[in-house]
């Protein structure tokens, strides 16, 4: 069996599952949000009765983080929604944007999109955050109400994203009929070159097989190529595996994964037990090819869809108006890390924003120093306006005043996962997936830019 | 629930997305609440270009489509996994949806929720069928009738029991995989 197959048969309780077979699949860890939490309670309470019970209320994990900074006032109810649930069910796992339990959240929009507006519960981004607080055990089964849940695969887990009506069966019920997925194996080998990050290897891969060339299929990477892959990076390329349309990515487990899960297991005290899955000798692959990750080059996918791939030194004749950096898939510490080395001692030419998936990734730019300077202020200098309030923001458009929303037809490049029109605000506007360095080069050009002229070469 | 659906079509392309179907301003807007949902249906498809769709499938200030059966292409529903998407267009009046293919996470939100059946055309229809053409389709015959042409769908197999029972739950209860309230 692959590593998908194996996960869903032991969460099955069964010794064997083929491609194709419909399995009730015992859930270890539910995750909801902002825009999907209140309608899965609302089905929760609807279908289970005002006065039920979740399965089990150690393993919800609640995560405000889409619409947070935002005066939408509906958008503010929602997350206080959340916290109205999580005090009748006694669920720990809720990373609340504010500290105290009995105020209401309420955006200060007179204080500004830039400085701190969270308590010290709130996590950011819920895919970065699950990985950080240590909800993201190897050989398990994780179920959350966004499709970038898939990112969780880094670890070693099934993890896949799904509606409020069946999280709301989920939150009753402990358990999901899912239909085992055939799974398409990428052997990645050689490492990633000089200027080229896993942004551009899964670009590249998602324009090999078409953005829907993996639907209703697991999508595999092992090899020793992803052995040489940092947490980082194996979280970026599963994160984008719905991007192909894949219900989950999926990597092996090793002393990397370890040593990441772990550490973030002890700093927050969650449940620490795991066993992560392997693959047998014998897997059958619907799809099975090898990718030399040495051969990758600085990748962008055109407007309208994740598979229009490119590569960037061929597009330097699209100019820009906007350069982004953020969300889930672009937003963590070695994303921002990679920005500034291209940026740092220049001046973007075009309007750059910077949204770090997490609380934490703010405090680590804060702290780590480049010649004497930190990353967040090398990032400022270079004129990235940076905001401490960590979310998913512009990455999804959301209300109008979110941070960085594309609020006319514009063109944007950015270092988030999904460009289908309309997706990070007007929908007569154009946007351009990349890595970050690619990004980083194209704000300081105004155009499609290849990073590897534009980087210190050591 | 009668096997017979009939009504104007409303004609997309390839690879509509849940942005284009409900744009994410619209997700602080929470589909169990009565209102809220409502409101929901008013917006569906509203993030398709106006350049492309002209006509457009709410008529502006109105809640409810005159379009109950939708055509379109490859992908549809692709995107993120938000159930607003499904809830909107049954909200607004759409019945059923006849594509080519269909991303995973929506085709699963239209069986969970029982809101409209994702059905796939044997065959490309959105090439040649028309927006505001009168279609017949006919679920248990597998046909689209649309000016005396008939047109072959693929079997829904066992999503169309959920989908008939009206959702994931309402299915459950019948067959007895959670308890009868």
């Amino acid at each position: 069996m692959t590593l998908t197959e194996k996960l869903l048969a032991r969460a099955g309780g069964k010794m064997r599952v083929a491609p194709g077979e419909n399995v009730w699949v015992q859930v270890d860890v539910l995750m909801t949000h902002d825009v999907c939490g209140p309608g899965t309670i609302g089905v929760f309470h609807r279908e289970f009765g005002r006065d039920a019970k979740v399965w089990d209320a150690s393993r919800i994990v609640i995560i405000p983080d889409h619409y947070i900074f935002t005066a939408d006032s509906r958008s503010n109810r929602n997350v206080d929604l959340l916290r109205e649930f999580v005090r009748e069910q006694g669920i720990r796992w809720f990373y609340d944007v504010i500290d105290d339990p009995k105020s209401v959240w309420k955006f200060d929009a007179a204080k500004g999109q830039l400085k701190r507006q969270y308590g010290d519960a709130f996590a950011g981004v819920c895919h970065t955050a699950l990985a950080a607080k240590g909800h993201t055990r190897p050989g398990e089964v994780l179920l959350g109400t966004d499709s970038h849940t898939c990112m969780a695969g880094a670890f070693n887990l099934f993890a896949t994203g799904i509606g409020n009506t069946d999280a709301g069966f989920v939150m009753g019920t402990g358990k999901l009929l899912l239909k085992v997925p055939e799974t398409m194996r990428f052997r990645l080998e050689g490492a990633l070159p000089f200027g080229v990050m896993a942004k551009d290897a899964i670009l590249h891969v998602i324009g090999e097989i078409g953005f829907d060339g993996a639907t209703y299929r697991a999508m595999q990477f092992d090899g020793e190529g992803a052995r040489s892959l940092s947490m980082d990076d194996r979280m970026t390329i599963a994160n984008m595996a719905i991007e192909a349309g894949g219900k989950n990515g999926i990597f092996e487990f090793d002393a990397k994964t370890k040593a990441y899960v772990d550490a973030r297991i002890r700093a927050n005290g969650t449940r620490a037990a795991y066993e992560p899955v392997e693959a047998d000798r014998e897997q059958k692959f619907v799809y099975d090819k090898t990718f030399d990750l040495s051969k990758i080059e600085p990748t962008v996918a055109k407007h309208p869809d994740p598979g229009q791939r490119a590569l960037a030194r061929d597009c330097g004749d699209i100019a820009l108006d906007r350069a982004y950096i953020g969300s889930c898939t672009g937003g963590k510490a070695s994303d921002f890390l990679a920005f500034a080395r291209v940026v740092k001692g220049k001046r973007v030419k075009i309007d750059t924003f910077g949204v770090p998936a997490t609380p934490e990734v703010v405090r680590e730019l804060q702290v780590f120093q480049m010649d004497g300077k930190s990353a967040w202020r090398v990032l400022e200098e270079a004129g990235v306006r940076m905001t401490e309030n960590a979310s998913c923001a512009a990455c999804l458009g959301g209300p109008e005043d979110t941070f960085g929303r594309l609020n006319r037809p514009m063109n944007c490049i950015t270092a988030t996962n999904r460009n289908f029109p309309g997706r990070m605000g007007h929908k007569d506007s154009k946007v351009y997936l990349a890595s970050p360095y690619t990004v980083a080069a194209s704000a300081l050009t105004g155009r499609i830019t290849d990073p590897r002229e534009h980087l210190p070469s050591s | 629930m009668s096997t017979i659906l009939e009504g104007a079509l409303y004609v997309m392309r390839d690879n509509v997305d849940t942005d284009q179907i409900i744009p994410a301003q619209y997700l602080n807007l929470v589909p169990t609440i009565p209102e809220e949902y409502e409101k929901l249906g008013g917006y569906a498809l509203i993030g398709l270009s106006e350049a492309q769709h002209p006509e457009r499938f709410i008529a502006p200030g109105e809640l409810k489509t005159r379009y109950p059966l939708l055509i379109a292409g490859r992908n549809f529903g692709c995107g993120s996994s938000r159930e607003h998407a499904p809830i909107a267009l049954g909200a607004a009046g759409a019945q059923a949806v006849i594509a080519e293919s269909y991303a995973r996470i929506f085709f699963r939100n239209c069986v969970a929720t029982g809101e409209l059946y994702p059905i796939e055309s044997a065959v490309r229809l959105c090439d040649t069928l028309k927006t505001g053409q009168i279609g017949r389709l006919d679920l248990d015959a597998g046909t689209l009738v649309v000016e005396g042409v008939i047109h072959r769908l693929k079997p829904l197999g066992e999503a169309r029991p959920v989908i008939d029972a009206g959702g994931l739950f309402k299915y459950a209860r019948r067959n007895h995989l959670i308890p009868v309230r």
